[in-house]
């Protein structure tokens, strides 16, 4: 076939120099040039990323917002620049409503613990979607068993999508929260969250929104979106791993009681009572990943340098041109075909295992993720073990998905 | 313990003539698919081992202080590697199990499919071999 779509970008789009850019891409695997399509997993490295964690450790390091000497402020300020930084990525409205975490996981772990603490009482409901990452699952789990909360479920229709008339029909007089992704990482689906949203503030339900897999596809904006709770992490936006970022309105952040207790989140500590710092430093307890900040910063800085709209088109052909490849092969099912979808292709194969896909598959230098995804409610509703997931980033190139199309028609040859 | 040494060897040696990888997944594929079924009264919960990725179904029996293995799996490369662990082990006795070394997975380049990330059952597999072994031979000395 021949790569029409990826003529029309190329005026402004050299995927090659973008490559250059990264170099774990120029490993090997099996002794194969490495075909890396596992970006949902977590994506590859920029050398400004590495080389700003390297500088940083070489030549910046102190710990933040403590001593009185220069490079201390330094690195303090290093990190606050990453925080701005940050606000100004998702386009939000103050830097204090960006608090730095471990992850997506640890920023949703701490908006269900604290508002279930806070806000959720027995015989309440929070509700999420039969496509979340187990992240967005147990952490909502956990906090309406501690407070006799229920958990509601938006179904997953065949495609791979939900109805927005399903989230209304959930909504209820008691419902208090609504935890939603973005764009699911098993199925690729990117969700109406707009129209969630709006149906929400319509009953004063605050939402959250899991933004893993999205920051790294789709310019975001909290403040036009009006979201509550907006979660990403680092290192699926080629930054480093360990750094998550938790986006809270101020009068949220304000309202829920700090998740965790320690140094950074105090104003006065006596032990008969302690007061809480400011935002963000109420939820930034202990010594933060200060390295993970400046690696994001890097990483944000480099998303910034590229044309957003140049990514979305990139990925977009990409991901046409691998589905309209996968579809050729026989016996093949891709498992989520939504008509709005971003950078996954998940499959299965008739009488095939997924972790036998994925061996004779790694054997041919491509890495591709095999398995449930931790979305094992997303795999029960469509009756299967496990896909085949090939995951899509920046740097992938329309020649690398001819690869995994013959490499996956080879492994049914073998196994078949 | 002699004969599990033989045994390895052998398949080692076999392994040998394989110049690359797709003739050595053949064989193992070939092997899986050809690996005798546990019997459906074993295919049950209490016989499954968890894998992330894979399950393994693992039934023993002891004959005279040796040890009978049938298993299954739903991947067949995982059945494959399973058909070498019982050609290796089934038959033999007990504390031999318990005791042995399985040098053979890593020199025929199979290390990875014992990784924590494969999460196959494979791992927990061989675990739960060795703890039959160890178990019977307890028993054995009571």
């Amino acid at each position: 076939m021949e790569h029409v779509a990826s003529k029309a970008i190329e005026d402004h789009w050299d995927v090659e120099e973008i490559r250059n850019e990264f170099p774990l891409l120029k490993n090997t695997m099996h002794g194969k040039p490495l075909v890396f399509l596992d970006s949902a997993a977590s994506s590859q490295k920029p050398r400004v990323v590495i080389d700003a964690i390297s500088q940083y450790y070489s030549s910046q390091h102190a710990n933040v917002h403590r001593g009185v000497y220069a490079l201390s402020a330094n690195a303090t300020d290093l990190f606050e620049a990453a925080r701005e930084a940050t606000r100004a990525f998702i386009h939000a409205q103050y830097d204090h409503e960006i608090v730095f975490t471990r992850g997506t996981t640890e920023s949703i772990n701490l908006v269900a613990h604290s508002f279930g603490q806070k806000h959720l009482n027995q015989g309440d409901e929070v509700i999420i979607s039969a496509m979340e990452h187990h992240s967005n699952i147990v952490p909502w789990q956990m906090a309406c068993e501690a407070n006799g909360a229920k958990l509601k479920i938006i179904p997953l229709l065949d495609d791979g999508t939900i109805r927005i008339e399903d989230v209304r029909d959930l909504i209820s007089n008691r419902t208090k929260f609504i935890s939603l992704v973005h764009i699911s990482n098993a199925l690729g689906t990117i969700n109406p969250i707009q129209e969630v949203i709006d149906l929400a503030h319509h009953h004063d339900i605050p939402v959250m929104i899991d933004g893993a897999q999205a920051v790294p596809h789709l310019p975001i904006n909290v403040v036009e979106l009006d979201v509550d709770f907006y979660a990403f992490s680092g290192h699926k936006m080629y930054g480093p791993t360990g750094i998550g970022v938790l986006y809270g309105k101020e009068k949220w952040l304000e309202d829920l009681p700090p998740y965790q207790g320690g140094g950074e989140m105090i104003k006065k500590v006596t032990f008969e009572k302690t007061t809480y710092n400011e935002l963000p430093f109420k939820f930034e307890a202990g010594t933060p990943n200060i390295a993970g900040t400046i690696g994001l910063k890097a990483a944000i800085d480099f998303l910034g340098d590229l044309p957003s709209t140049s990514i979305e088109q990139h990925e977009t052909s990409l991901l046409e041109y691998g589905t309209s490849l996968l579809k050729e092969l026989p016996g093949l099912h891709l498992i989520g075909t939504a008509p709005n979808k971003a950078g996954v292709l998940s499959f299965i194969i008739d009488g095939l295992h997924p972790y036998d896909i994925g061996t004779l598959l790694d054997h041919q230098g491509i890495a591709v993720r095999t398995g449930h995804h931790c979305t094992e409610p997303i795999m029960d509703r469509f009756g299967i073990a496990g896909t085949v997931r090939a995951s899509l980033g920046l740097y992938n190139t329309h020649e690398e998905l001819d690869q995994l199309a013959s490499a996956v028609s080879k492994a049914i040859n073998m196994l078949k | 313990m002699e004969e599990i040494v033989k045994i390895q060897d052998e398949i080692i040696d076999e392994f040998s003539f394989f110049d690359e990888w797709m003739e050595k997944y053949e064989y193992i594929i070939d092997l899986g698919k050809k690996l005798p079924l546990v019997e459906d009264q074993y295919k049950n919960e209490q016989h499954l081992i968890h894998g992330c990725q894979s399950q393994v179904w693992l039934h023993c029996e002891e004959k005279e202080g040796r040890l009978f293995f049938s298993a299954d799996s739903d991947a067949v490369i995982t059945k494959g590697i399973i058909a070498m662990l019982i050609r290796v082990l089934s038959g033999q006795k007990s504390e031999d199990i318990a005791k042995c070394d399985l040098y053979f997975i890593d020199r025929i380049g199979l290390h990875e499919h014992l990784s924590q990330t494969r999460s196959n059952g494979l791992t927990n597999m061989i675990k739960q071999m060795k703890m039959y072994g160890i178990a019977t031979k307890a028993s054995s000395y009571e």
